[in-house]
């Protein structure tokens, strides 16, 4: 690639501001919007967070009123989930699949411009729902039925922005398969793809199969409130609990599509720094293969106090202990990835261990709630908001923080400022382990979630915990400043970037050109 | 994918690869769909969530009698939200064989001014006792109409099976009484 041709290219596929980015069916354009939307919806969400965790700084009634309140952790949840982890890793598979596959683009672009500008009216609706009379939906993201029913006029905007972010993901995910087994350059074969591309191909597919599953049940919500049918009314003959059902089986899956691309990166990420190719290459393909195929037996566990027959509670208990193995051969594989490497600790990395050691210890509390006996004491604690924030915040989170600082110096053609970077490294760690480890505490020790209010002796942890997430709330403001000055200037960062990174990406300049390779490259 | 210059070949191979994905998706959305008659198939074969077994008649008198065992079945009436209505079982626990078939009743009266339309909705605890508690008339599910102030009563046809698990000694009906005039309007 000669550096007059992608001049010219950029002569070409640049028109005005507004045509660029509103028409654009280039991948790393679209990567880039989809990683702009995620960070912006990562302040609103973080917003949100905050006021809850205002709230909950003292016992009693302070700020909100308990209705605000609880509109609040619904819409944090929902932000943070559709608007922020899957857009996230949505933008990164924009732009790096096809580098990574030796691809030119996308495999079909003009759709992949529809998934991405669907989401912004999705969540315009979403959010206006704020400003509606009865407020914003309140029942929780996990929208059960009756309570959710009783939703005032943000209800059906509720369920249509729920079926926008579907369709987006929808398309997203054909695209990613589509471009996954048709575009790889030749040599390419499936078993010699990075892992983030496998992940990828793997999340896809779990998309396809779960997020039309959601679009039904919210369907069904909506014709239960306006169209007299009976699916969760006890009254026609219907069972709430049925939607439970419904709902987990598309949202247990949907867990691990938060987490397997993260898995992806990480994969990525320590071969790296530890200057060795990555343990057990094969065993990582097959651990998430297993993990997805898991995801689909396992969906009661989040109900199992509806009660279950034994020999229910049984199976979805051993069923879902059992992805511990092949969560444990990853882990595993991370740490003898790391074993006897030349490893330094740029800030990528530390995000990645960092990634490595919380995520064990949310996977870790998965398996106390696994536990039937004691998932009934834990059922609806802070217990269970600590553990899933620690797989999604160290987790998922950390994992497109890790993937940015990797991948920016690629993106924009310039070094990120590495002292800043460790700065906004360990403030963000330390401060998310003020927040959520003590959640632990409060949550066996019987504090409920989704109240505004709790008893007097939890009072010196929520205060710990809500200085932590303050305190994370403004470090992401540094991450912001370095992001935005690495776009602007500063050191060039040559093609390969890291002494250690393998990989097609990698051979391609930094800023690599507008269209990835226009010749397919050979890989042997 | 090896050697695919053709722009043209690949677009034919889109175009399949998106009509499957396309199927699975429109798939998977009727699936969730299919989970309801499958989640009641499924409540039926296993007689969880206290949804009682059916029988015809002729099963009933093919029963034999066990008169060693004794029963306690306990009924239970209940009205939902702010329904005014009056709605109290006959008797409020009967002791029966196992075998044997027993008719009791439960009134209702609607107490509001106006016309309505309930339905009653049974549930029978504890689960492992669902399956073997069969009603062969009942007046559950049906939509009853009550002008304003009119009350009755309303039969309830119960055996319970002989195979009845042993160690259950109690089992409790309850009926709840939804309002359903708007729904019923809009069907």
């Amino acid at each position: 690639m000669s550096a007059v041709a992608h001049d010219d290219a950029h002569h070409e596929q640049h028109p005005y501001w507004i045509k660029r980015w509103l028409f654009t069916t280039n991948h790393k354009d679209i990567g880039t919007l989809y990683l702009w939307l995620s960070l912006l919806m990562f302040f609103i969400g973080g917003i949100m967070a905050l006021i809850v965790r205002t709230e909950l700084f003292q016992p009693g009634l302070q700020f909100v009123d308990p209705q605000f309140f609880l509109s609040m952790t619904t819409m944090h949840a929902l932000v943070m989930i559709f608007g922020v982890i899957m857009p996230g890793f949505v933008g990164l598979a924009n732009w790096l699949i096809p580098m990574m596959i030796g691809a030119p683009d996308m495999a079909l672009p003009r759709m992949n411009n529809w998934s991405f500008w669907i989401l912004p009216f999705a969540f315009a609706m979403l959010l206006s729902t704020l400003f509606m009379d009865g407020g914003a939906p309140a029942a929780g993201w996990t929208m059960y039925a009756p309570l959710v029913l009783q939703t005032g006029a943000a209800f059906p905007f509720l369920v249509f922005s729920i079926h926008f972010m579907g369709l987006s993901s929808i398309l997203g995910a054909i695209n990613i398969i589509a471009t996954i087994l048709n575009m790889r350059a030749p040599g390419m074969t499936l078993m010699k793809m990075p892992l983030f591309v496998w992940t990828w191909l793997i999340t896809a597919y779990l998309l396809i199969a779960v997020m039309p599953v959601l679009a039904g049940a919210v369907t069904m919500l909506l014709t239960d409130k306006y169209f007299g049918t009976s699916f969760f009314n006890a009254a026609g003959g219907g069972d709430p609990v049925l939607f439970q059902h419904v709902f987990w089986f598309f949202g247990h899956p949907e867990v691990y599509i938060l987490i397997l691309p993260s898995f992806g990166v990480i994969s990525s990420i320590v071969p790296t720094f530890a200057r060795k190719p990555l343990f057990g290459y094969a065993s990582m393909v097959y651990a998430t293969a297993s993990i997805a195929f898991l995801s689909f037996i396992v969906w009661s566990h989040h109900m199992f106090t509806v009660g279950m027959p034994l020999a229910g509670l049984l199976f979805f208990m051993f069923a879902t202990m059992l992805i511990a193995v092949p969560t444990g051969v990853k882990v595993f594989n991370w740490v003898a990835t790391m074993w006897r490497g030349s490893l330094t600790f740029e800030t990528p990395m530390l995000f990645a261990i960092a990634f490595i050691v919380l995520f064990t210890i949310g996977g870790f509390s998965g398996l106390m709630l696994a536990i039937v006996p004691a998932d009934f004491q834990y059922q609806d604690t802070y217990f269970v908001v600590a553990h899933f924030h620690y797989v999604l915040v160290p987790g998922s989170i950390f994992a497109l923080m890790a993937a940015v600082y990797y991948w920016l110096p690629k993106w924009t053609g310039h070094m990120y400022n590495e002292r800043l970077g460790k700065w906004h490294f360990w403030l963000t760690t330390i401060f998310v382990n003020l927040t959520f480890f003590p959640m632990h505490f409060v949550g066996l020790a019987g504090m409920p979630r989704r109240i505004p209010d709790y008893a007097l002796q939890f009072t010196e942890y929520n205060m710990i915990e809500t200085i932590g997430a303050f305190g994370f709330g403004l470090s992401q403001l540094l991450f912001v400043y370095i992001v935005v000055q690495t776009i602007r200037g500063g050191e060039k960062a040559t093609a390969q970037v890291w002494d250690g990174a393998r990989g097609l990406e990698w051979t391609l300049p930094s800023p690599p050109p507008y269209h990835s390779f226009t010749t397919a490259p050979e890989v042997k | 994918m090896p050697e695919l210059v053709n722009s043209h070949e690949r677009k034919r191979l889109h175009a399949r690869l998106i009509a499957k994905l396309g199927l699975v998706v429109v798939g998977m959305f009727g699936f969730g769909f299919a989970m309801v008659p499958l989640y009641d198939v499924f409540c039926d074969l296993t007689g969880l969530n206290g949804k009682t077994g059916r029988m015809a008649v002729q099963d009933v008198e093919a029963q034999e009698i066990d008169e060693n065992r004794t029963v306690t079945v306990q009924f239970v009436a209940n009205l939902n939200q702010s329904m005014h209505w009056e709605f109290q079982p006959a008797d409020t626990e009967l002791r029966v064989h196992p075998g044997r078939l027993y008719t009791t009743s439960f009134y209702a009266r609607n107490k509001a001014g106006h016309d309505m339309i309930g339905r009653a909705i049974p549930s029978v605890a504890p689960g492992q006792a669902a399956l073997h508690f069969k009603k062969t008339e009942c007046f559950c599910f049906r939509r009853q109409a009550f002008e304003a102030g009119e009350g009755r009563d309303m039969p309830v046809r119960f055996m319970v099976d002989t195979k009845l698990p042993e160690g259950i000694e109690t089992i409790t009906l309850a009926y709840t009484f939804f309002d359903v005039t708007e729904t019923a309007a809009l069907q």
